[in-house]
């Protein structure tokens, strides 16, 4: 497989937020704003490139029965690597992403990209489809976030410093609050918002092919 | 040999995998301790200004447990400031339980002569854009109760105006601030019984018991 065929599928093709639909917990629950989007789809990233490396690396010396609970047993360490480090120094936005950090071993998109891709390919291929693959869960979250954000508070971009540190940022600041849609950040919302994105991906593809 | 070559490898990983835990827990232990003090320092200055006492205020610390007046099946923690060992206040992480989405956690800061430095809500699942106006991110409601003590309401005034109290109500949500502010109320009162021997008791362990 090339590596443009990789990222194609990897972004948009089979992108697990709008197409294989793994890991939907942690989609849905905080992507409530665009900075939660960010903080757990870069932990996801970084995640899933480190367990793929490392499945790809290891695949010859793990018999088949037991492969499954090697992989899983590297999924958890790394996440409790990224846990640990984000504690140590994103403190802030530890405490908001808080139980959906460790979590992520839960995400059957990790388990799926080992078993699937890194188990069967070299290194280098499964690092980038692991990369690739945070990065499209990540957008997701993210342009989910936005949306939500902006329709439910009015604000795009609020609390950043709870990733590069310094005062409370409000934001950009769009309308008042008070005119906000309040099913936007509520769990309704979530499915709503994603179901769009969805739709909004099945039209484009659509069009491309006709 | 299948068995044992299967085993073999499971323990490599794990004993690989320990050690890469360690090896990172032993990097980042001393900077999350140091923030989780400060976040809870912090949290603490919210509702009693610094420049009001000397000691270590996130160790000093006792353990309480009175369900009926400070909400809590778990002993709660109270936090002791002094000033030059005299004491000042305390600042008591009571529970308001009946809250719309379950429990509100607060932190309550009383002077010792009774009046309140200051109520944060620490966390809470209460309704989006309704409930959730007593997070000072939200609104000031909570602000509101600086300075008042038992003595400045009466027992009836100690209520969101509808109910005849001198508290602001939210639109749509009455349970939130009904409970939050019962649960000040309830805190005042222990406070008021028992200051003496909150002060006088030994320092609890950093740990909750």
């Amino acid at each position: 497989m090339t590596y443009s065929q990789i990222a194609k599928r990897a972004l948009w093709q089979d992108n697990p937020g709008l197409v294989q639909l793994l890991g939907l917990c942690p989609l849905l629950a905080v992507s409530n704003s665009v900075v939660n989007g960010v903080g757990l789809g870069i932990a996801t990233t970084m995640v899933l490139t480190a367990s793929n490396t490392t499945v790809s690396l290891i695949k010859g010396a793990v018999q088949p029965q037991i492969r499954i609970a090697v992989f899983v047993m590297i999924i958890a360490s790394f996440v409790t690597v990224v846990e640990m480090i984000m504690s140590a120094y994103f403190y802030d936005l530890y405490r908001v992403l808080g139980i959906f950090i460790p979590l992520i071993v839960t995400n059957c998109a990790i388990l799926g990209r080992a078993e699937a891709f890194a188990s069967k390919h070299d290194p280098l291929r499964s690092a980038l489809d692991g990369l690739l693959t945070g990065l499209g869960f990540a957008l997701v979250l993210i342009v989910l976030g936005a949306f939500r954000e902006i329709l439910g508070q009015g604000t795009l971009l609020s609390q950043l410093q709870m990733m590069f540190g310094g005062p409370p940022s409000p934001g950009l600041v769009l309308f008042g609050e008070k005119q906000g849609l309040l099913l936007a950040l509520m769990p309704p919302g979530a499915f709503l918002g994603l179901g769009l994105l969805i739709a909004a991906k099945n039209f484009i593809d659509e069009r491309t092919d006709s | 040999m299948k068995v044992i070559n299967g085993t073999l490898v499971l323990t490599v990983f794990a004993a690989l995998a320990a050690t890469l835990l360690a090896f990172v827990h032993d990097k980042t232990e001393e900077r999350t301790a140091f923030n989780e003090r400060a976040y809870l320092l912090r949290s603490l200055n919210l509702v009693l200004s610094p420049e009001t006492y000397d000691n270590d205020l996130s160790s000093d610390i006792v353990h309480i447990s009175d369900l009926d007046y400070l909400g809590s099946t778990e002993p709660v923690t109270v936090y002791r400031a002094r000033r030059n060992g005299q004491p000042v206040a305390a600042i008591i992480s009571s529970v308001a339980p009946d809250g719309y989405g379950g429990p509100i956690r607060l932190i309550v800061g009383v002077n010792y002569d009774g009046t309140l430095s200051g109520v944060r809500a620490v966390t809470h699942r209460e309704t989006p854009g309704l409930g959730d106006k007593i997070e000072t991110a939200r609104s000031d409601w909570i602000l509101d109760f600086t300075g008042r003590s038992l003595e400045s309401s009466s027992r009836e005034e100690w209520a969101i105006r509808q109910d005849g109290g001198v508290f602001d109500q939210f639109t749509g949500a009455s349970i939130t601030p009904r409970s939050v502010i019962k649960a000040v109320h309830n805190t005042l009162i222990y406070f008021a019984a028992h200051r003496a021997e909150i002060f006088e008791r030994p320092q609890s362990d950093h740990e909750t018991p």
